[in-house]
């Protein structure tokens, strides 16, 4: 008996050790699960659930992944239970935005950072873009510099929130023109930003591109400018903030991706950042995302940890003064 | 009247199998305590993937529709309001339930939700681009004030006492400020990782219902054999139908106030039932009836919160915006067809938006059916032993704010509200304006800060907060309301004894 017990003990430690040495070949053997720090219905929920809708398939994981939301204080209670409740074993993954997260964790107050977490693959892009009401005055970005520059601190704005992509391209916009904004950060995130440029509350409002199309769409808004360097295919007539002379770059842009928490095997984090990019291309996906009007940027990992290093580089400059 | 041109597509065989798979599976869900409208809809929206546009906002709407409805049930059944949306059916529909009338208290519930609820989509047919300039009418300093106006009626809901209902809803407003402030970044009453994101109010509304509850219930087992059973009085259809239609006041307060406070984006849902509960008791002239299980209290309450559903559906259908948690869910549920809500939807897919706008309407109709039928069945779960009862509530409450985002922190704060709640309770404290407080609390003082930035930057708080017509009108209801409730309490006093007044 105790031979059978030492040599099924030696079998096991062979087998456990022959699944290190060849990368996790099995992975992934049961559902995989995707923290989403947002509420459901919100942007970065919907997205997730249309890129992950093809797990299954077996040129995918051939596992489906299953959403799980954990919304509240802007991200940061999801994200602190990433970095510090969930299990690194692989089968938990988690959804990022960036500027957020690593704008909070440089404001402090929360469990995680940059080294928190292990990038796998960058889904979409959504950049942040100005808007005024359909009625408003303002027809171009130059009107409504040259409001901000002769009335200091009177051009309301409104946005989701602090530390979000609208708040920094808002302090973006400020150091550009050397002006003073009045940035109303709103609790209901984008849609009650929205509203509140909509229904007239504040003068102007910045929001993520992919709403305020859609409020265009439906004739409520004007979009003056686009955050980011370049123009938007979905917004070809919309000049970017650079044409229109402020020194505004992509570093509001919201990039939204999945990440594993640290401590995750090697082995399985080269497997998902091997399949999962290739899953996002899927055609049924693309054509889903495209639909509902969000942008698509797909970076493999090794694109997202540059990017991400890069991202806390020019946020510590910029809330430096906060 | 385009719309009854799409009545027919309603009633093709897949659609009206979806449609009575949502409302049967909303009522279900809605009844189970802690899947709120919201989250129920966004469990079906992976479903909605593999079907047609028109054919997935069938199935969502009939969900939405009956999951509101549902929640009277364990409401009235077990005292576990599901959502924000039924705390007031609580008060009498739970009084009605223990005096064995369960049956007559669901059957009129699911009747004043049905003609609720049939208005509210009528108003959303008729009167959208009207409503839609209503909805935008509220800005931060209009939602602060009607939040004050409804902190003026916590003092008089459901508690002996004003002063300790003031005092619990004093509670409420600080349980209030717990967590990250989502304006400022700042952190607040921070003691353990489980409170970061605020006290979640799914859990909060259980806890508070439900935990005292369970807790008396094993007491009293421990006293007597636990075998009290209650008589449950059967109660036929018509006589229902009679008795709401003696409380036509009632229904009619409660669905034009649904409809109204429905539309204001991010508040209505959650107040709508209790404000209607409060106004009609002023109305009444049996107010003191209130509270002891009296039919009107339910069917202002339900009828209110279904008059609701409609309306809060405007700001998304014309102007593109989700007013309210599960509008946003829905939102979703037309994205993923490539549709936009707003001209896009009504000029180019009006095969959509009008299936899915008469869907709603079949489906209060069908819910009020269903309700109907299950309510003489369900009601006997007041003959369940209370040892028993004890104990399923009490899983039922595990499971529901375990649920609501699978996080064991929501069920700490879910059993420490409750086991406060339980001692508050036996010195006279009631539970109802607490949740009122801790509803408000976050709107008030998101509108005020958020007001009183844009005040700073433009012509100064004074003007801001004071200026303007819609202004004025709040802030003379809020002053009516204030002296109306000090009238009717000073008057009660000249009758009542000092020892009442201690006790």
């Amino acid at each position: 008996m105790k031979k059978l017990l030492a040599g099924a003990a030696i079998a096991l430690t062979a087998m456990t050790g022959s699944s290190f040495a060849d990368g996790h070949a099995n992975y992934p053997e049961r559902p995989i699960m995707m923290m989403v720090s947002y509420g459901a219905g919100g942007a970065t929920d919907f997205q997730a659930r249309i890129v992950t809708m093809t797990a299954g398939n077996e040129d995918a994981l051939g596992m489906p992944i299953a959403i799980l939301n954990k919304p509240g204080a802007g991200g940061r209670v999801g994200w602190n239970w990433l970095a510090g409740q969930a299990e690194a074993d692989g089968y938990t993954l988690g959804a990022y935005n960036i500027p957020h997260f690593i704008a909070q964790s440089i404001k402090g107050g929360v469990d995680y950072s940059r080294d928190s977490f292990e990038p796998i693959a960058n889904w979409g892009a959504d950049p942040a873009v100005l808007v005024v009401g359909a009625d408003s005055e303002f027809n171009s970005m130059e009107d409504v510099v040259a409001f901000a520059k002769e009335n200091p601190g009177k051009l309301t704005t409104s946005g989701a929130g602090l530390f979000v992509g609208h708040h920094i391209a808002a302090l973006q916009m400020e150091k550009a023109c050397e002006c003073k904004m009045a940035y109303i950060p709103t609790k209901g995130g984008g849609a009650a930003a929205m509203k509140a440029v909509i229904a007239g509350d504040v003068m102007a409002g910045i929001n993520n591109l992919s709403d305020a199309f859609r409020a265009r769409e439906a004739g409520n808004v004007k979009i003056l400018g686009v955050a980011d360097l370049e123009r938007n295919d979905f917004l070809p007539d919309v000049p970017t903030m650079m044409e229109a002379g402020l020194d505004v770059d992509n570093s509001s842009v919201n990039f939204r991706g999945v990440m594993v928490p640290k401590g995750t095997p090697k082995g399985i984090i080269d497997k998902l950042a091997a399949t999962v990019p290739t899953m996002f291309e899927n055609s049924r996906v693309t054509g889903k995302m495209k639909a509902g009007g969000s942008p698509m940027h797909i970076m493999t990992r090794d694109e997202v940890l540059a990017m991400w290093e890069q991202r806390e580089q020019t946020l510590k400059e910029l809330l430096a003064g906060l | 009247m385009e719309f009854l041109y799409y009545f027919g597509d309603v009633f093709t065989p897949i659609n009206f199998g979806l449609l009575l798979l949502g409302t049967i599976g909303g009522l279900i869900l809605g009844a189970t305590p802690g899947l709120s409208p919201t989250m129920a809809v966004a469990l079906l929206i992976p479903f909605t993937f593999q079907l047609q546009a028109a054919q997935g906002l069938i199935l969502l709407g009939a969900a939405y529709t009956s999951t509101v409805a549902g929640g009277a049930v364990s409401a009235i059944l077990l005292k576990i309001p599901g959502a924000p949306a039924n705390i007031a059916t609580t008060l009498d529909g739970h009084t009605m339930a223990q005096k064995g009338e369960g049956a007559k208290a669901l059957q009129l519930s699911f009747l004043a939700s049905a003609i609720g609820g049939v208005f509210g989509v009528l108003l959303l047919i008729f009167l959208t681009p009207v409503l839609a300039q209503w909805a935008l009418a509220f800005g931060p300093s209009h939602l602060f004030w009607l939040a004050i106006l409804g902190v003026t009626v916590i003092g008089s809901l459901d508690s002996k006492s004003v002063v300790k209902g003031l005092l619990s809803g004093c509670i409420g407003l600080w349980l209030a400020t717990i967590g990250f402030d989502d304006i400022m970044g700042a952190q607040r009453f921070i003691f353990h990782p489980a409170l970061g994101g605020g006290i979640n109010i799914i859990a909060a509304l259980i806890g508070l219902f439900a935990i005292p509850q369970v807790i008396t219930m094993f007491a009293k087992g421990r006293k007597g054999d636990g075998a009290e059973v209650l008589t449950v009085q059967k109660h036929p259809i018509s006589s229902a139908f009679r008795e709401l239609f003696r409380n036509k006041r009632a229904l009619s307060i409660g669905t034009a106030i649904g409809s109204i406070i429905g539309l204001i984006p991010g508040v209505g849902g959650q107040i709508a039932g209790l404000v209607a509960y409060d106004q009609s008791k002023k109305f009444s002239p049996e107010r003191e009836k209130f509270g002891t299980g009296h039919p009107e209290g339910v069917i202002a309450a339900e009828s209110a919160n279904n008059a609701m559903v409609g309306p809060s559906l405007v700001p998304l259908l014309t102007l593109s915006i989700p007013g309210s948690p599960t509008a946003a869910v829905l939102l979703g549920g037309l994205l993923i067809h490539g549709i936009f809500p707003g001209t896009d939807l009504f000029d180019n897919h009006p095969d959509v938006a009008w299936t899915f706008i008469n869907s709603m309407l079949i489906g209060q109709v069908l819910m009020c059916i269903f309700g109907l039928y299950v309510a003489g069945l369900a009601a006997k779960v007041a003959q369940v032993p209370q040892s028993v009862m004890a104990a399923v509530v009490l899983g039922l409450a595990v499971f529901g704010s375990y649920s609501v985002q699978s996080s064991m922190g929501d069920v700490y704060v879910m059993a420490s509200l409750g086991v406060m709640m339980y001692f508050l309770e036996r010195f006279g404290f009631s539970a109802a304006p607490l949740v009122l407080g801790l509803i408000l609390g976050p709107i008030a003082e998101a509108n005020f800060i958020q007001g009183s930035m844009i005040a700073n930057a433009t012509d100064g708080l004074g003007p801001y907060f004071l200026g303007g017509t819609l202004n004025i009108f709040l802030i003379s209801v809020v002053i009516a309301s204030i002296l109306y409730s000090a009238y009717m309490e000073l008057r009660k006093r000249r009758y009542t004894s000092k020892e009442e007044i201690l006790g």
